[in-house]
């Protein structure tokens, strides 16, 4: 037993000629944002708290996409989700299509905890900020002026690629990482075990590059960007039309509940069988304190630490970082 | 192969002291969309078909709370809500927020097939059904006036139970809302006999042996204006793979937490549990304090259903001729 965090900032296809200009500041983020984490669990903070605490500052980091940095939708809008889930009692909050709200992992908490809905979206999202009084700003604070390039380029490649009319799924892929190779990643998640063994997970993010007006993705739902129980805490991250298929989250859960196997085991079975290569990375705590990193992409950015003062960041499989 | 199996249901929580009036005409539309189902089965559709066809039906019927005859939100509209997911492949597609689509599960299915997409939603889900050219009609059509009067009701009832989950708010000092605690026919706090529950659903397998599932709502009575409920979210109200087709109704937060209908294939696959065992175990087991209902097929061509709740909606049929429409346990 102990306390266990674990932390993503998106996984996908992440060069690993990325230069160090794209590669530092993430670095760096993904640091800074583990030791807040590491302090605020030394301090006996909750782990709901904790992983509130954390994707608040990884949504406030530009270089991630969700909060401040989030991708833009084909109409060059920002359009925010979240959601966060309590372990020990299940409950859990979520968010979707959110325009100016601040820390949209904080209105998923309040969602959580103030209403006696899980999911609320969009206007009723908005009008919900509002009347909670949470920081609010223009739209524009969230957009970047790299993800406004990134937009022009998904488009530009969207015009050969990508005929709506076509489910050609592969080719999704291909245009975003053709863009400039990290256009679709940063979702970012924070998974954590106190010392009481309370599990939380929370995951935050601006969606897909380029996307349809009114996507919604993995992150908000419960079971397949984001899950905790009595046992396990999972967020994950990668392409969120695949993770919604294979309810990625839950089945990390699901096979330790129904199979009895271990939090590393079951993390591992769901990323390497039941999503497709390329497409999945995943951050999970378990009960007794263990942590698992696993992903089927290039990469992954990551961070972990346990009480017995292992810590770990890194982007590519060990042997490349 | 077991042949063919098709259930559909029209929610879970009802009133004890409904009409038989309408108990039967509930009961006729089951049937109706039963046999529209299984003459399709005959015809060799595949399963998704089948389950988008009967769902269409059912939204189409004002009866069950799903398009025409859908719940209303706080300020009086509808904001309806359903997805599809087809079991070989697990494709699957879903959408939230629709106000003016006659037939919400068939944007799902669009979703599904023509967006690189799985789940839209409010003003972008709107403006792919324009761009799909579906059928789209006035607000108005979707609104009866059956359920003008239930939201009156409801607000009414509402007055004394809002937050009734959180226990931090101390309601449960207010007398009127300790009166209402008493009454043990709740769904989603509200009195039974406001509470519209009647999301629709319909699971298949053909005889192929592909599973399929559906569901669609107009989502809880009085509901805040951009709520989701577990209807559109796959693995919770819908979900489908090579082994089951599974579609839940009831109080929407608790399906959610419970990811209901990924657990039943979750359970079968991981426990190596049958399907009535899995349904059994999913209702018994994974909803802790809420209610809710539940219809699933399997790839062997079994049907099961199963609800703690007062009474489900529901009806089914399997290839062998076995077929019943029910209401009560």
């Amino acid at each position: 037993m102990g306390w266990a965090i674990a932390l993503h900032g998106g996984a996908g296809d992440i060069p690993v000629n990325l230069p160090p200009e794209r590669r530092l500041p993430r670095e760096e983020a993904l640091r800074h944002c583990l030791d807040i984490g590491v302090d605020a669990l030394k301090s006996h903070k909750h782990a709901l708290d904790v992983v509130e605490l954390v994707v608040r500052e990884l949504e406030n980091h530009p270089n991630f996409n969700a909060g401040k940095g989030s991708v833009l939708t084909t109409a060059g809008t920002v359009e925010m989700e979240a959601c966060i889930m309590d372990g020990n009692t299940k409950r859990c909050g979520a968010v979707s299509g959110l325009t100016t709200v601040v820390n949209p992992i904080s209105l998923s908490r309040l969602v959580m905890e103030k209403t006696p809905h899980i999911y609320l979206a969009f206007d009723g999202a908005e009008a919900f900020a509002r009347e909670q009084g949470v920081e609010t700003v223009d739209s524009s604070h969230f957009i970047t002026p790299e993800n406004v390039e990134r937009l022009k380029q998904a488009k530009e490649a969207n015009r050969v690629q990508i005929d709506y009319t076509q489910p050609i799924q592969e080719d999704v892929q291909k245009e975003s990482s053709a863009a400039d190779g990290d256009s679709q990643i940063g979702t970012v998640g924070c998974v954590a075990v106190d010392n009481q063994g309370n599990l939380a997970a929370a995951t935050s993010t601006g969606g897909l590059v380029n996307k349809m007006v009114g996507r919604i993705g993995d992150t908000p739902i419960i079971g397949s960007g984001t899950y905790a129980n009595h046992l396990c805490a999972v967020s994950a991250t990668g392409k969120g039309e695949a993770i919604i298929h294979g309810t990625v989250a839950r089945d990390v859960a699901a096979l330790m509940e129904f199979k009895g196997v271990s939090l590393k085991e079951a993390a591992a079975c769901v990323v390497e069988e039941r999503v497709p290569k390329g497409n999945v990375g995943l951050v999970a705590v378990s009960a007794s304190g263990e942590v698992t990193m696993p992903f089927n992409t290039t990469g992954m950015f990551r961070a972990c630490a346990t009480e017995d003062g292992y810590s770990e960041i890194g982007i590519w499989t060990s042997s490349q970082n | 192969m077991g042949g063919w199996a098709i259930a559909v249901h029209g929610g879970a929580g009802v009133d004890p002291k409904l009409p038989a009036e309408r108990q039967e005409a509930a009961k006729q539309l089951l049937a109706r969309c039963l046999n529209m189902g299984i003459s399709a089965l005959r015809s060799n559709f595949p399963a998704i078909d089948v389950v988008e066809l009967v769902v269409r039906e059912l939204e189409t019927d004002p009866l069950f709370n799903s398009g025409r005859g859908s719940a209303l939100t706080e300020r009086g509209t509808v904001e309806m809500e359903a997805s599809i997911m087809d079991g070989p492949n697990r494709r699957c597609g879903a959408v939230s927020g629709v106000t003016t689509v006659k037939n919400p599960v068939s944007l799902a299915r669009l979703v599904m097939d023509k967006s690189p997409h799985s789940y839209l939603a409010f003003s972008g889900a709107e403006e792919f059904a324009r761009q799909q050219g579906v059928e789209l009609v006035d607000n108005k059509y979707f609104i009866t006036e059956e359920n003008v009067g239930m939201l009156k009701l409801a607000k009414e009832a509402n007055s004394i139970l809002f937050d009734y989950r959180i226990p931090s708010v101390g309601l449960e000092t207010c007398g009127a809302g300790a009166a209402a605690t008493d009454n043990p026919l709740q769904m989603n706090g509200l009195p039974i006999s406001v509470y519209a529950p009647e999301t629709v659903g319909c699971v298949v397998v053909d005889r192929e042996g592909r599973c399929a599932a559906a569901t669609s709502t107009g989502g809880l009575m009085n509901k805040r204006t951009g709520r989701i409920g577990d209807s559109p979210l796959i693995g919770a109200g819908t979900y489908a793979s090579n082994l089951c087709g599974v579609s839940c109704t009831g109080e929407g937060e608790a399906i959610i937490r419970a990811t209901l209908a990924r657990d039943v294939a979750a359970v079968m696959e991981y426990k190596g549990l049958g399907l009535q065992e899995a349904v059994d175990f999913v209702i018994k087991e994974r909803l802790d304090e809420g209610k809710a209902g539940l219809i699933a097929v399997s790839r062997n061509g079994e049907v099961a259903y199963g609800f703690n709740c007062n009474g489900m909606f529901r009806g089914c049929a399997t290839e062998d001729g076995f077929m019943e429409v029910g209401i009560w346990e």
